[in-house]
């Protein structure tokens, strides 16, 4: 029992961490500020949610303190879910209102081939 | 008045939770702090149907799993673009009409929309939702739809 839920940490923890790595890796490769903002929601979201239930077995597979750190855990999650959206709402909102002209696919041809994605 | 007790409930819960003593000084503090603050609450009229949505606390319990795994969906999906040799996207801005009636039911489904990556939400105005979408063609499907119709029962038709 002690063998999967440890197995269990460690597949969430790497997945959490493969989903970290692609949003920053979407951050650096996508072309503007608002499709980078898609790669930013990654991470939040299935980054640190998977990071944080994968803690969350971690900490029920180490019998110890059964109450207080998982009930902080989930409402980490919870806080994190609640408040991650609207700050990605207030960047695109005062990007759209600074004039900011969301990258269209008509762009890709003017930056020439693999300019956009390099 | 109801409301306010089911403040004070989770006021008091957290404070447990988050304390760990269970020492009867601290208790009693607790109940003194929260009894305060949702007294100057209520004088101060924040406690109401947006700033503490219990009604919808049965219904989130059925929807918040389905978002959860349509977040999955749309994360695996932004992962795929992302990790393709040529980055292909073709964003463009959306605009949906919510049939949410009231302005909570509006923002959860606002954020809803944002929390799954690959769609934005970057502004509300009335019904209509303008939404920035990371690949146009796989946005006007029934997905949000699904969302649109589910948010609206979760937000329910109460009374009052």
């Amino acid at each position: 029992m002690d063998m999967v839920l440890t197995v269990l940490t460690w597949a969430l923890l790497m997945a959490g961490a493969f989903f970290l790595l692609t949003g920053a890796l979407g951050m650096v490769r996508l072309p503007d500020v608002f499709t980078r903002m898609h790669a930013a929601g990654m991470t939040d979201t299935m980054g640190a949610g998977l990071i944080l239930v994968g803690l969350l077995v971690h900490t029920l597979a180490g019998g110890g303190e059964l109450v207080a750190v998982p009930v902080r855990l989930l409402l980490i999650l919870g806080f994190l879910w609640f408040t991650s959206p609207i700050a990605t709402h207030a960047t695109a909102k005062a990007a759209l209102s600074g004039g900011v002209r969301p990258f269209t696919r008509a762009d890709e041809s003017d930056e020439g081939q693999g300019g956009a994605s390099s | 008045m109801n409301r306010a007790l089911w403040l004070w409930g989770i006021l008091f819960a957290v404070w447990l939770l988050l304390s760990g003593h269970i020492e009867t000084l601290f208790i009693v503090f607790g109940l003194f702090t929260c009894t305060v603050a949702v007294w100057v609450s209520v004088r101060m009229g924040i406690v109401d149907r947006e700033s503490v949505p219990v009604h919808l606390l049965g219904r989130a319990i059925a929807y918040v799993p389905w978002l959860v795994w349509e977040v999955f969906k749309s994360n695996v999906r932004v992962a795929r673009i992302i990790l393709s040799p040529r980055i292909r996207v073709d964003p463009s801005i959306v605009h949906f009409r919510a049939s949410q009636t009231t302005d909570l039911g509006r923002f959860i489904y606002a954020n809803s929309i944002t929390l799954t990556p690959g769609t934005v939400t970057t502004g509300v105005t009335g019904d209509d939702m303008e939404v920035h979408a990371i690949v146009q063609s796989e946005i006007d499907g029934s997905e949000e739809n699904d969302m649109n119709r589910r948010v609206a029962v979760l937000e329910g038709k109460d009374p009052r």
